[in-house]
């Protein structure tokens, strides 16, 4: 007799676990700062349980014209967090008649993300160019810390590729070699983590504007494991 | 006479006073040894597709209790505009509650703009509501529709997210479906092709999952048309009996007859009409 175990939730038996459980980005998320703007980069898996329940996600999402967040964590919060900043954002924008800093993006999602860091689960990683420190890159974890760094890496993939970051990056290095660098490495994570996979996406973000692109499953980097 | 009233602040949110007591009464119930009722969930196979003139929603028609069948042939595909359709999977009361108040909405959201609604509109405010309600409100939706920008489908999920995409499914049986689209999708596919796969996507769902069954409903929305095919297959009838327990006239022979006349007066006769509009 067939031995199928399929874990069904205790509070009602034809609705299986996975279908209760709330929808994460596992993901693996980086971005990188270069002379004149900031490459990053992003898987395309989110999961409910072990159910993937998007395989194509677009985790890169436009908060302004040139500034871009990277989402990790809670689908939903992760979401809710970007349409309110991308609100506040345009908002003050108009009222400045200036194309926002992204160090103010940032400071917006920090804002979010500390006062109800009780009820969140949101790992963002913003990142663009404006006027005044050209490329930047912030970093807003769990918790609602802020802090700005050349390379930044988030999601549950991430913890597999900080030793091949630490030692592959170099300050100074080209835009071709930084969107290498963040294609390597996330194929490399979603090689190992579970909850990352599908496509690549990636963006570079300068004065001329944004350019994005997508790296298919099978035009994906190779490693010697294979 | 003026009423002085203590105007109170409306608090956002559930009201949880009645936990305590429901804690209560299942303790209570369980030493009398009956149970609570639960909930109606859609088991549900819900899914939708984008071809090259709109969308094609579909649905199965079963309502679980429990264990227990509640309803055979309920429709889950709602009504939010004209040209905009919502699936709903999970709690059958939430999934009606909450796609009746944005549809309310949104014909007032209409009116004041004097266009037709958008599918982003309506995504928006479902979202917006369901992250509110911290996934409290079980409701998982497919929605779409046509409107002045192309067909648009979206698949929203409990806690308020949302994903776009040419193809969903959404409940219990959505692997059984996701295995026929991922199969057989092809972008930009003839009415005709969108209608089988929905149909076959729901069929996987409704035979290969114990929380679906019944018929398979279509809704085919396209610019300036919704066809809302209700049942569009019926998958599962129900069977003619072959056999019958009446017994024939004459089993039983009749030995003696007597008729015997009760002669009633109508006394009074009152006519009470029933408002049946």
């Amino acid at each position: 007799m067939p031995d199928f175990v399929q874990r069904v939730s205790a509070k009602n038996e034809l609705v299986p676990e996975w279908a209760s459980q709330e929808v994460s980005t596992g993901t693996t998320i980086m971005a990188v700062e270069y002379d004149g703007g900031v490459v990053i980069g992003a898987d395309s898996r989110t999961t409910t349980g072990a159910y993937i329940a998007n395989r194509v996600t677009d985790k890169l999402t436009q908060i302004h014209e040139r500034i871009y967040c990277c989402r990790s964590g809670s689908a939903a919060d992760t979401q809710a967090i970007a349409d309110v900043v991308t609100y506040q954002l345009g908002f003050h924008s108009i009222e400045l008649d200036e194309p926002p800093l992204v160090e103010t993006a940032a400071n917006l999602f920090k804002a979010s993300c500390y006062r109800y860091r009780e009820e969140l689960t949101a790992g963002i990683l913003v990142a663009g160019w404006d006027k005044r420190k050209g490329g930047q890159v912030y970093c807003v974890p769990i918790g609602g810390m802020l802090v700005r760094q050349p390379v930044s890496v988030g999601g549950s993939g991430s913890t597999y590729i900080y030793g091949f970051m630490d030692s592959n990056y170099k300050p100074g290095m080209t835009k071709d070699k930084c969107m290498e660098l963040t294609a390597t490495a996330l194929s490399l994570a979603m090689e190992r983590d579970g909850s990352s996979g599908g496509v690549v996406r990636l963006a570079s973000i300068s004065e001329e504007g944004v350019e994005r692109r997508v790296i298919l499953g099978n035009e994906l980097p190779r490693f010697s494991t294979h | 006479m003026a009423t002085l009233t203590v105007s109170r602040p409306p608090v956002g949110g559930f009201n949880f006073e009645n936990c305590k007591r429901n804690a209560v009464l299942e303790g209570e119930v369980t030493k009398l040894g009956c149970s609570l009722p639960a909930a109606r969930k859609t088991g549900t196979t819900i899914c939708g597709v984008v071809f090259k003139d709109g969308v094609v929603l579909g649905a199965d028609t079963r309502a679980t209790e429990g264990m227990i069948v509640a309803d055979k042939n309920c429709s889950k595909i709602h009504y939010i505009s004209p040209n905009i359709y919502c699936c709903g999977a999970g709690t059958a009361a939430d999934t009606e509650m909450t796609t009746q108040i944005i549809s309310s909405n949104l014909e007032l959201h209409s009116l004041s703009t004097g266009r037709l609604p958008r599918v982003a509109t309506a995504n928006r405010m479902l979202k917006q509501m369901l992250f509110r309600y911290q996934g409290y409100i079980g409701a998982a939706l497919v929605l779409g529709g046509v409107d002045c920008n192309g067909p648009h489908l979206y698949s929203i999920y409990p806690h308020g997210s949302t994903d776009k995409l040419p193809y969903v499914t959404m409940g219990s049986g959505s692997l059984a479906a996701m295995a026929v689209f991922e199969d057989r999708f092809k972008p930009d596919m003839e009415e005709a092709d969108a209608k089988l796969l929905v149909r076959d996507a729901i069929a996987a769902g409704i035979f290969n999952d114990l929380g679906s069954g019944s018929n398979i409903d279509l809704c085919v929305i396209t610019k300036g048309n919704v066809d809302y095919i209700r049942p569009h297959d019926e998958a599962n009838k129900k069977g003619v009996r072959t056999g019958d327990y009446k017994y024939k006239r004459g089993t039983t022979s009749v030995l003696t007859k007597v008729v015997t006349p009760l002669n009633l007066e109508v006394m009074d006769e009152s006519v009470q009409t029933m408002d049946t509009s």
